[in-house]
């Protein structure tokens, strides 16, 4: 138990849940910077090499565009349907490979990133299906690139729906930093786990619960407010809430 | 300058195999407003796509502009792209741009720095009526302005050939009249060659200078309006001026005059009735302006039968007048 009339009682929890929340931001910030570098041009490539996509024959062959749909779409599935904490300690050969050791918020990021690449790049492959195919044929007779189509047609027409993707998808990465937390991954997991559950300091959880939701919240609201501001279409905002709902109901399943 | 010789293509494969183009040659002679016109489903679409190669046709040669487009690879077909605008039913504009930065797209795949993508933007959109809208977003424009946009970026990277895909089926009647007078402005003005395909008769009737009829993948008749207006049994003249269907009209023979050209003003009637003594009635009359001339067509009906009139129809005939009996005892 902890003692909560000591004098050290409210600075330490402070001091704890301080370095329990930039442990987190650190592990999400990362996990989400690779997650979009990642599952940006997986989910581009999802679209593209799909029958009549931009990238239908990589290398001028159509049998190697049908081998990489089937490829990426076989990995993001699994990637999807693995259980976070079934993955996070399976790929610990691999996290020790890149960061050097398996513990810690750095090696967190390794997993956190892998579950939520696939999730993302669905995303992203969701978004960029919603856009006019009319649109590409449009940049196609004006003697557009496949890249310029991507870079100026696809990805600023699909920006609000890909947006509010990432605001899902960065509330997985902070539900799954808190696990990581369970297994020494540090962040707030790490304080609900050894203060909240094994000192039994209701504050504590109360306090990572509260910080948690705080965090989610901001994020969502930034990400639908710029959403909303990308959304031209006069139905914009119905639209944007209609791929919103989209990307709830494909959430994946939590622990 | 837009020249299309035996092109097929067909859709699918085994039982479920559609011909949506059987050997289709066509010639659009530089500087020429051409119409194809068709039902839905005969083609029109997947013909308009394999001049730019947005559908690769299974056979067949297309040019433009003396270049034969299906030998090209992949980046000589896209700058000869740049040469060939082309506009869309639905406009197919970027939401997430203004209309200047839609026209600017075009400028943008060309390579145009930035400050001259703004100075040829602004320009175009002042041709095409828009300058005033330029930091709009598509979402707050009519379809008609949508689709001033639409011809705006087409036009942006000064094509010699535009291409127009249904352009004005989604517009109101008088929408389709200000769009189509835009494209007689750019067609006169830029000289730019136009191709394009519709399903109103209207939008022949109004811009082109030639057209041709397309059926169930085939070109079914093809050539210059004036032409096809006095060419005997045209379907497409018959669908220019509709006449409406022919009534019973016992002991009476019907007959059909196309007027095209120098014969348009003349006293048709009255030369029948006072030459031949004809009581004639007017069943049905359509005259229009086409490519600057008058041109129609009256259909009559005269007392008796064929035969009692044929001395009257042989003199009309004789002046040069396309005369078709239509109802009545055959001649």
């Amino acid at each position: 138990m902890i003692d909560t009339t000591s004098p050290d009682f409210w600075p330490d929890l402070f001091e704890v849940l301080l370095l329990g929340t930039g442990q987190t931001l650190y592990m999400v910030f990362f996990a989400l910077l690779f997650t979009v570098l990642i599952g940006l041009p997986i989910g581009i490539l999802l679209v593209g090499t799909e029958r009549g996509g931009l990238f239908e024959r990589p290398f001028g062959s159509l049998a190697f565009g049908r081998i990489l749909n089937r490829v990426l779409d076989f990995i993001v599935n699994l990637g999807r349907s693995v259980p976070f904490i079934i993955l996070m300690i399976a790929i610990i050969p691999f996290t020790r490979v890149v960061v050097g050791t398996f513990i810690g918020p750095t090696a967190a990021i390794v997993p956190l990133s892998l579950v939520a690449i696939p999730f993302f790049a669905r995303m992203v492959e969701i978004s960029i299906k919603e856009v006019d195919p009319g649109l590409s044929e449009a940049a196609h007779s004006l003697g557009a690139s496949r890249w310029l189509i991507v870079r100026k047609v696809f990805i600023p027409e699909a920006l609000p729906g890909m947006l509010l993707g990432l605001a899902t998808t960065v509330t997985s990465i902070i539900n799954f930093s808190a696990m990581v937390g369970v297994v020494a991954g540090g962040g707030l997991g790490n304080v609900a786990v050894t203060y909240g559950y094994q000192r039994y300091s209701t504050i504590h959880m109360v306090a990572v619960i509260i910080i948690i939701f705080v965090i989610v919240m901001i994020l969502q609201g930034v990400a639908t407010h710029f959403a909303k501001k990308f959304a031209r279409t006069s139905i914009g905002e119905s639209r944007a809430q209609t791929i919103g709902r989209k990307v709830v109901r494909d959430s994946p399943v939590g622990p | 300058m837009i020249s299309l010789t035996s092109v097929s293509k067909s859709f699918g494969s085994g039982a479920r195999r559609t011909v949506a183009l059987d050997n289709v040659s066509l010639d659009v002679p530089e500087g020429d407003i051409f119409g194809v016109v068709g039902q839905s489903g005969a083609g029109k679409s997947t013909l308009i796509r394999t001049v730019n190669l947005l559908e690769r046709p299974d056979s067949g040669s297309i040019r433009v502009d003396g270049q034969e487009l299906t030998a090209l690879g992949d980046n000589d077909l896209r700058v000869a792209r740049q040469g060939i605008g082309m506009v869309f039913q639905h406009f197919n504009l970027l939401s997430s741009r203004t209309v200047q930065g839609n026209v600017e797209f075009a400028l943008e795949v060309i390579g145009v720095d930035s400050r001259e993508r703004k100075r040829r933007a602004a320009e175009i959109l002042d041709l095409v009526g828009l300058g005033a809208k330029a930091s709009s977003f598509p979402s707050q424009l009519s379809g008609g302005q949508k689709q001033r946009v639409g011809i705006a970026r087409a036009l942006a990277a000064r094509p010699r050939v535009l291409l127009s895909d249904e352009a004005t089926s989604a517009l109101d009647p008088e929408t389709t009249r200000s769009i189509l007078e835009l494209f007689r402005t750019i067609n006169r003005d830029l000289g730019l060659t136009v191709l394009l395909i519709t399903h109103e008769m209207d939008v022949v009737k109004t811009i082109c200078d030639s057209a041709a009829l397309l059926e169930a993948g085939q070109i079914k008749e093809n050539g210059r309006l004036v032409e096809l207006i006095s060419t005997p049994g045209s379907r497409l003249a018959r669908d220019l001026f509709p006449l409406g269907a022919i009534g019973e009209l016992p002991g009476t023979t019907v007959i059909d005059i196309t007027f095209s050209g120098g014969n348009a003003d003349r006293p048709v009637i009255a030369q029948l009735a006072r030459d031949h003594a004809i009581d004639v009635s007017i069943l049905g009359a359509a005259i229009e302006t086409i490519a600057g001339n008058q041109a129609g067509r009256t259909r009559l009906g005269l007392p008796g039968d064929a035969r009692s009139n044929a001395a009257a129809i042989a003199d009309l005939r004789a002046q040069g007048l396309l005369v078709e009996i239509v109802g009545g005892a055959a001649a």
